[in-house]
């Protein structure tokens, strides 16, 4: 006789199976969610910043990819767009605007200057803003065309899709700076900063 | 280009010369600048009523001394002169303020002190004004300053990371935000105490 209820046989799956299958689709409708509606906290400094307002104006529209809320106030952004140069001045203004944005939050390091200190290579020029907050993308260029603006932005969408609620590897967290004040280690910290390019025939005595 | 005209009757100045665009450029003795700025200015027939700028500059010629250079403007006779004095770098830096002759001297003294660390006796409020108030690596545009800093990158991370953004209002615009008392509790005691931030001593490693 023929059991009437009788259910698929699952027994060489793992019984895990449909709990990861509705994990995923909690990070699906999450992480849509998240990168089709960034609001941006522009942190314009420089050329980079008018390159910016390019990608935001008609032309070239970030409010496509749901950008339209430009957030000039931190607590209400996502993604910190810091376009243009950096000098150690603005250091702690740019951490502090950093730590003031809600979880989840991500940079873009737009431009030369904000990614490696770019032909600033002096005394007043922070090295890559990567020494100071965690950044996720960056865009090359001096300044980049909003075309490349644009990529950056898709590029951290696939970012926000790749990332996972339920694994801690995957899982943006907090990122305090230490007790030395500092977000990398020191030794870190130099060896980014060390001149590359055309800057390593200054010395730094002369 | 003539030779140079005869030197105007100014006290304490040393010697002229005319620039390359036709400036006049007197030299004037340290000790007795405030007074040539001051009859350059309340003189009539010199009236020299606009400072333009001051700056310095430094010789990649140890042997030359640091100018400090005044340019001056009479609005009235459209007319341009440059004071220039001459500071030995073994001697101190230091010469008169002219802010209480023009008042727009205040912030391009402060910048020239920031970055040359040359010091002018009687301002006001004689602050860096470029750099942060704790900056500690001496003064940018000098020869002897190294061009990325003394300290290393990472020393200056952490020192620019640990300064207080909000410390560099000036005492004075800090009293006018209290008198309008919209002024946050904690710049409010900052004011009182008189604090701009201290840089914490750095961890023995």
């Amino acid at each position: 006789m023929k059991r009437v209820g009788e259910t698929k046989d699952v027994s060489g799956q793992s019984p895990n199976y449909l709990v990861a299958k509705f994990q995923d689709l909690v990070d699906w409708a999450v992480n849509s969610s998240r990168a089709n509606s960034l609001w941006p906290m522009p942190f314009g400094t420089a050329c980079c910043a008018i390159e910016f307002m390019a990608t935001a104006a008609s032309r070239f529209d970030f409010a496509r990819f749901g950008m339209e809320r430009q957030a000039f106030s931190p607590r209400q952004a996502d993604v910190l767009i810091c376009a243009g140069r950096l000098p150690f001045k603005l250091a702690p203004v740019i951490r502090r605007i950093y730590d003031q944005m809600p979880q989840p939050k991500w940079v873009i390091s737009m431009g030369a200057c904000a990614s490696t200190g770019g032909i600033f290579d002096n005394y007043a020029m922070v090295q890559g803003i990567d020494t100071i907050v965690p950044v996720d993308v960056y865009v090359p260029g001096c300044p980049p065309r909003p075309e490349g603006l644009l990529y950056g932005i898709l590029l951290l969408h696939k970012k926000i899709k790749g990332e996972s609620l339920f694994d801690a590897v995957r899982r943006r967290d907090e990122q305090p700076l230490d007790e030395k004040g500092l977000r990398l280690a020191p030794e870190t910290i130099d060896e980014i900063s060390e001149p590359f390019g055309n800057s390593v025939h200054q010395f730094r005595s002369s | 280009m003539t030779s140079a005209p005869p030197a105007p009757p100014i006290p304490g100045a040393l010697r002229t010369a005319v620039a390359r665009d036709g400036d006049t450029i007197v030299y004037v003795a340290r000790e007795r600048l405030l007074e040539a700025m001051t009859w350059l200015k309340n003189t009539p027939g010199q009236e020299f009523d606009y400072f333009v700028d001051v700056t310095a500059v430094e010789y990649r010629d140890r042997e030359r001394p640091l100018e400090v250079v005044y340019f001056l403007r009479s609005l009235n006779r459209k007319v341009d002169l440059r004071v220039k004095v001459e500071l030995n770098a073994s001697d101190e830096l230091a010469v008169d303020s002219v802010c209480s002759l023009w008042r727009g001297a205040d912030w391009l003294e402060r910048e020239v002190f920031d970055m040359f660390g040359i010091t002018f006796r009687g301002h006001p409020d004689l602050r860096r004004i470029l750099m942060w108030e704790t900056y500690a690596e001496g003064y940018p545009l000098r020869k002897s300053f190294p061009l990325r800093g003394r300290f290393s990158r990472a020393e200056q991370v952490r020192q620019a990371l640990n300064t207080n953004p909000e410390a560099h209002y000036s005492m004075e615009e800090l009293s006018i935000a209290e008198a309008g008392g919209d002024l946050p509790d904690d710049m409010r005691d900052r004011l009182r105490r008189g604090e701009r931030g201290v840089i914490p001593e750095p961890p023995a490693r």
